[in-house]
C-alpha cells in the first residue's frame, strides 16, 4: 500500500484515473449542453427538465461527488508533483529544449490553472446559482436554468471568456487524455496509435462542441442572427 | 570555420559556474564536436590555462560517456547523435555555440561540463540484473526466445545510459533509463522471474534519488541517441501498477 501511495508512478496513476474521469463527465455535459442548440421553445423545457431530472437523481449525486473528489484531487496531485519536478531539475543558461516536444505538453500547469480559475467562475455561475441560488420557475415548474443560461452569455466578452477555456480545455486534453493513458500503462504500439488518434478526435469534439454553444446562444438571442 | 564558444566552466560541485566566452579561428567542419573541443583544450593548455573538462570515451557513438547540451540541446541539434558524433558542418561559420553540462539535481555538476551520473548505476544496482546460478551454461535450446522478442528485448537494451533523456526532459525524469533497463529484462524468459520485484526496486531507487515525474511530453525519446522508445515507459507503469498491486 505504501508502494502505491509514495512513488512518482502513483501520482502520476491518481492524475490519469481522475482526468480520464473527468473527461468521461465532459462528454455527458456536453451531451446534456447540446440540447441548448434546439430551437428556443424545445429547448427550454428540455433543458430544464434535463436539470431537474439531474438534480434529484440519488444515482448522479454519487457519480458527482466522484466528480468532486475527481477535479480536487486532480489539482491537489498536480500541485504536489509540480513542486517535487521544480526540486528535481536545475536551470540551464541557455535553454532550447523547447524544439524537441509540444508547448501545451510542457504547460499542462498553466493550461490547468486556467482551467481552475474558469471552473470557479462556471461553478459560481450555474452550480451555485442553481443549488443555492434563486432561480425563477418555467411553465412546468422547474427552475428555468435554461434563462440563467441564456441571459449569461448576453454579454461577448462573457463569451470570449468561455471560447478562451474551451481552447485551454482542448490543449490540456489534447496532451492529457495521451498520456494518461500511457500513464496507465497501455504500451502496445498498435493501440497506442489507436488512443492517440482517439485523443486527438475527443479532443476537438469536445473543445468545438463547448465552443459552438455559447456563441450560437449569443448570436442567435443577443446578436446579428436576432 | 570560425566560431564563437560559450562554455560552462564550474571549478568543482560547491562552486558558483558560469558561461566563458572562446574563440576558435580555424575549425575543420569535418571535425568532430569533441575534436573541436580538443582544439580548444591544446589552446588553453599552451597558454597555461586548466582545460575544459569533459567526458568521452568510445568517440563512436556506443558508449554513453559523453554528454553536453549543445545550443540548449542534449547532444547539439542533430536528433540520434550522441556529442562526438556531431560534426563541426551542422554549424554556421561564425556561429555562437553554447556547451552546458547535462543538467538535473541528481546529476551534479563535477567540474565544467562532468556530470555525476551514478545515480544511473545505483539504480541498475538497485535490480537491473537477474540472479542466475554459476556454473556450466544451460543448453542453449531450453529456453526458447522468438527473434521478434529477442529483437525487441534488444531495441530496449541499446539504451546506453548517457543520461540526455534526464537532461531534456522539463522534470529532469530518468522514467526512459529506468524503463529501458526494466523492459529489456521483462521481455526474455530469464528476466520474467524477478520482473515484480525488479520494477518495485528499480522505481523505488529511481525515486529516491531525486529525479522528477514522467509528464509524456517524449523529449526524451527525440533526443535519445539510441531512439529508445517512450512506450518502454509505459510497460514500466504497468508493470509497477500491477507488482505494486499484487505484491504480498
Amino acid at each position: 500500500m505504501k508502494t502505491i501511495l509514495s512513488s512518482t508512478l502513483s501520482r502520476k496513476n491518481l492524475m490519469a484515473l481522475t482526468g480520464l474521469f473527468l473527461c468521461f463527465f465532459l462528454v455527458i455535459h456536453l451531451l446534456g449542453n447540446l440540447q441548448l442548440l434546439l430551437p428556443p421553445e424545445r429547448a427550454e423545457g428540455s433543458f430544464n427538465y434535463y436539470s431537474d431530472l439531474l438534480s434529484g437523481n440519488i444515482f448522479i449525486m454519487m457519480i458527482s461527488y466522484v466528480l468532486y473528489f475527481s477535479l480536487v484531487a486532480h489539482a491537489v496531485d498536480a500541485l504536489v508533483i509540480t513542486i517535487r519536478n521544480k526540486k528535481a531539475v536545475s536551470k540551464y543558461a541557455y535553454d532550447d529544449r523547447k524544439q524537441v516536444s509540444k508547448w501545451y505538453s510542457r504547460n499542462m500547469g498553466i493550461l490547468g490553472s486556467i482551467l481552475l480559475i474558469f471552473l470557479i467562475i462556471h461553478f459560481k455561475d450555474f452550480w451555485y446559482l442553481y443549488k443555492f441560488g434563486t432561480v425563477p420557475k418555467d411553465k412546468e415548474g422547474y427552475k428555468n436554468l435554461y434563462v440563467v443560461v441564456i441571459y449569461a452569455f448576453k454579454s461577448w466578452w462573457y463569451v470570449l471568456l468561455y471560447v478562451f477555456a474551451m481552447l485551454a480545455l482542448g490543449y490540456h486534453l489534447l496532451h492529457g487524455f495521451k498520456s494518461a493513458v500511457r500513464t496507465l500503462g497501455l504500451y502496445h504500439p498498435r493501440y497506442a496509435g489507436y488512443v492517440q488518434i482517439f485523443g486527438l478526435i475527443y479532443s476537438y469534439a469536445i473543445t468545438i462542441g463547448f465552443s459552438i454553444i455559447p456563441v450560437y446562444v449569443h448570436l442567435t438571442h443577443f446578436g446579428l442572427w436576432n | 570555420m570560425k566560431i564563437h564558444l560559450k562554455i560552462w566552466r564550474q571549478k568543482d560541485v560547491l562552486a558558483e559556474g558560469q558561461l566563458v566566452d572562446y574563440d576558435l579561428d580555424e575549425v575543420d567542419q569535418h571535425m568532430s564536436f569533441l575534436e573541436m573541443m580538443d582544439t580548444l583544450n591544446e589552446q588553453l593548455i599552451l597558454k597555461g590555462e586548466f582545460p575544459v573538462e569533459f567526458d568521452h570515451d568510445c568517440r563512436e557513438g556506443i558508449c554513453g560517456a559523453c554528454g553536453m547540451m549543445i545550443n540548449g540541446q542534449a547532444h547539439g541539434p542533430v536528433a540520434g547523435l550522441t556529442a562526438c558524433q556531431l560534426h563541426m558542418r551542422e554549424f554556421e561559420d561564425g556561429a555562437t555555440i553554447y556547451v552546458e553540462p547535462f543538467r538535473a539535481r541528481a546529476f551534479p555538476v563535477k567540474r565544467d561540463l562532468k556530470i555525476d551520473r551514478s545515480a544511473f548505476d545505483r539504480i541498475i544496482r538497485s535490480g537491473g540484473f537477474i540472479s542466475a546460478n554459476t556454473g556450466q551454461p544451460a543448453e542453449a535450446n531450453t529456453l526458447l526466445i522468438t527473434h521478434e522478442d529477442a529483437e525487441s528485448a534488444f531495441d530496449s537494451a541499446a539504451c546506453i545510459g548517457c543520461g540526455a533523456c534526464v537532461a531534456t526532459c522539463k522534470n529532469s525524469s530518468a522514467a526512459l533509463f529506468t524503463s529501458a533497463k526494466i523492459s529489456h529484462l521483462a521481455k526474455m524468459p530469464q528476466g520474467k522471474k524477478e520482473a515484480a520485484k525488479r520494477v518495485l526496486t528499480m522505481v523505488a531507487r529511481m525515486d529516491a534519488e531525486g529525479f522528477g515525474h514522467c509528464s509524456n511530453t517524449e523529449a526524451c525519446e527525440v533526443k535519445c541517441p539510441q531512439g529508445i522508445s517512450v512506450l518502454n515507459i509505459a510497460r514500466m507503469n504497468w508493470e509497477h501498477t500491477k507488482a505494486a498491486l499484487l505484491k504480498d
